[in-house]
């Protein structure tokens, strides 16, 4: 689905990826972990198309297409979903206008009619069931004066009504309680299918208690310099990041 | 400039004799002077203060027909149904070059009085002798020339504790009648102790032709009154408006006024707020979103005479191709009026680097015990904002423009009167091209 190769990327001049290559499959969930700054929020940023960002070599291939050559829009309608460590708050746009526009977009770039409003609503009643979500939720501004909590339910449901083929969720357990933290990992769970993947950019090992990734990589200084199954995570969680950067260095 | 002064001075001569008939004689004084005024002071140039920004010149060169033909009833109501509220019941005061229309008009005199300015001359002898031309600023040249020829617009009069029970709209259209044509409507408002009213004001050009539309408003809040007044400026390219309005607050009386500009060639709001007694409150909501060949200018006025009261200014701007704007909010605390609350808030985005915005805020605060806040900010649209929404699938022309209504759309929190709300959402969104239905 996804294949990423020697992929360098950054900010102006300032080089933060230095050769990322990563391949994920349909059904497959990814965790990406790493110390601050090591470039996770940076790869999710160049794969859905954050224009700040500069790729200076490689490539990343979705679904057999060059995804570079992309609008984040276009990359949107493609399938590919980032759920926002920091979502923007929007006073003046209610989420179900928002979410409305999104959806007739995506469905209008793929050629398909606009989702009739009675449907609409109804997935969207279904959706916030799924995620526990009160439904006034739909008239609010999008973000504005929400919770950090509300926030990230609020990321997972536009996941859900959006339906991507991949989704990226940067940091969405930060800020997060242990009972939301529950009922957005559930909701992701509920979500996953056989043909569509997920990459997980976490700090801690927490939120993969909840999501059981298929694979932890660890991201480090622009690269991938270890990958393992969740026992990598568990190791991590016990040793800390220094062992690997040690190891990393006398390589 | 100077051949539009000439024809003014030497047309009011001939309305002279009409005006000075017994039935309009509490009045006749007044236009004399302010005839006057403007003789001796003529046009507003950039040479004035008030004027730095706006440069009336190209507006003022045209001849324009003063008198237009008494053709009111030349215009069907389906031709200019949309620019009514229609969805609801209102009463409407409608003039077509400056002449009232009957026929597109619903009037009335049951329980307060809406009517034009002209019955309201012979009727209400005592109301127009005490309060026409009492507030609005006659120095101004400008208002001094619509005081000299004020002839009709609307009069609103709501006695003391009656709610008039839907919302009023006065609406001037002009036809040009294959000529360029300039009018100057005065309207007068009066709320008495505890009275309530909303009341919507369009100007409308329906020909090519230029047009220049001079108007006056005074508003007065008694005591305990409380008035909503919408602007909706919308017209033509070829048509041009300079407003000024003064509202008059008594103690506790509560006055909104929302300027929503998003057409016409020149505008220029001169919007004044006296407060006369404690604990006002006062609104002032403005939105403009104009593009290429588009000059707007917003001058307020807060002045503070008594301790006490609350006034809140929040006007957004954007601007696209060459378009400008002037934005100048004034605020005086005098020095007894302790305890003022006063906000003051200018947001503008520029979407080309040949747009522009003056914005000033200018406070002059005497009193010691007082909150006064004021911001400008000028910018462009915010990039993460901008990714969010493009990472959602939403395209990038149709993300801009929801940003920019977002932008804006809280300087309509109070309209209160939700289908001219939707109506104001309906003129955005087709102004900044996307579909902004916002129900679901």
């Amino acid at each position: 689905m996804l294949t990423i190769k020697d992929l360098h990327a950054g900010i102006e001049k300032n080089e933060i990826l230095k050769g990322v290559n990563l391949q994920v499959k349909p059904g497959e969930v990814h965790a990406i972990m790493g110390p601050n700054g090591s470039g996770k929020s940076t790869l999710s940023s160049v794969i859905t198309g954050r224009e700040q960002y500069e790729v200076s070599k490689g490539s990343i291939d979705f679904m057999g297409e060059d995804l570079l050559d992309f609008d984040p829009e276009e990359r949107a309608h493609k399938g590919i979903f980032l759920s926002f460590q920091y979502p923007v708050e929007i006073p003046g746009v209610t989420v179900s206008n928002f979410l409305k526009t999104a959806i007739n977009e995506t469905r209008k770039a793929q050629g398909l009619e606009p989702m009739p409003a009675k449907d609409m609503l109804k997935k969207m009643r279904e959706k916030m069931n799924l995620l526990e979500m009160d439904k006034g939720f739909l008239s609010r501004s999008l973000n504005e004066g929400f919770s950090g909590g509300e926030k990230k339910r609020n990321e997972i449901f536009q996941m859900a009504m959006l339906e991507p083929k991949l989704a990226i969720l940067d940091e969405t357990d930060s800020g997060l309680d242990i009972d939301a933290l529950r009922i957005v990992a559930n909701g992701v769970n509920k979500l996953r299918s056989a043909d569509n993947a997920v990459i997980l950019i976490t700090h801690y090992q927490r939120l993969l208690d909840y999501i059981k990734p298929d694979f932890v990589h660890v991201l480090w200084n622009g690269k991938i310099v270890r990958s393992g199954d969740k026992s990598l995570a568990l190791e991590l969680e016990e040793k800390g990041y220094d062992w690997l950067k040690t190891e990393t260095l006398a390589q | 400039m100077e051949q539009l002064k000439d024809k003014l001075v030497s047309s009011f001569m001939v309305i002279e004799n009409e005006l000075n008939n017994p039935d309009w004689a509490p009045v006749f004084d007044v236009r004399q002077k302010a005839m006057d005024h403007f003789e001796t002071k003529g046009f507003p140039t950039k040479k004035d203060e008030e004027w730095k920004y706006t440069n009336l010149k190209p507006i003022l060169k045209h001849d324009y027909k003063l008198f237009p033909k008494r053709d009111a009833e030349a215009i069907e109501f389906k031709d200019v149904k949309r620019y009514f509220l229609n969805d609801i019941d209102t009463y409407r005061i409608v003039f077509i070059n400056g002449i009232y229309s009957s026929w597109l008009s619903q009037t009335t005199h049951h329980g307060f009085d809406v009517c034009t300015f002209s019955s309201a001359l012979l009727r209400y002898k005592d109301e127009l002798s005490t309060h026409f031309a009492k507030y609005a600023d006659n120095e101004e040249s400008m208002v001094a020339l619509n005081t000299a020829f004020a002839r009709d617009g609307a009069y609103i009069h709501v006695p003391k504790n009656v709610t008039v029970n839907k919302p009023i709209e006065i609406v001037f259209f002009t036809t040009g009648e294959g000529a360029e044509v300039m009018t100057q409507p005065r309207n007068l408002v009066i709320a008495d102790e505890g009275a309530k009213v909303q009341i919507i004001e369009r100007h409308r050009s329906l020909t090519d032709h230029a047009v220049l539309t001079n108007v006056v408003t005074e508003i007065v809040a008694e005591k305990n009154a409380n008035i909503e007044y919408y602007k909706v400026q919308n017209d033509n390219v070829s048509a041009s408006l300079i407003d000024h309005t003064n509202v008059q607050q008594a103690r506790d009386s509560h006055v909104s006024v929302g300027t929503f500009t998003f057409g016409g060639k020149l505008v220029r709001n001169n919007l004044t707020f006296v407060s006369n007694g404690e604990n006002t409150e006062s609104h002032m909501d403005g939105i403009t979103i104009i593009g290429d060949g588009q000059h707007v200018d917003n001058h307020t006025l807060v002045d503070h005479k008594m301790p006490n009261c609350y006034s809140r200014e929040l006007y957004k701007g954007i601007y696209d191709g060459n378009a400008k704007g002037v934005f100048n909010g004034k605020v005086i605390v005098h020095q007894d009026a302790q305890k003022i609350n006063a906000f003051q808030q200018n947001n503008n985005i520029l979407l080309t680097d040949r747009a522009s915005i003056d914005t000033k805020p200018q406070l002059e605060i005497f009193a010691d015990d007082v909150k006064c806040s004021h911001g400008c900010t000028v910018g462009q649209l915010d990039d993460e904002a901008l990714f969010y929404l493009r990472s959602r699938g939403i395209p990038e022309y149709e993300a801009k423009a929801l940003l920019m209504y977002a932008f804006s759309a809280d300087a309509l929190d109070y309209v209160r009167i939700p289908e001219l709300k939707t109506r104001l959402n309906r003129i955005m969104g087709k102004k900044l091209n996307v579909d902004l239905e916002l129900s679901l």
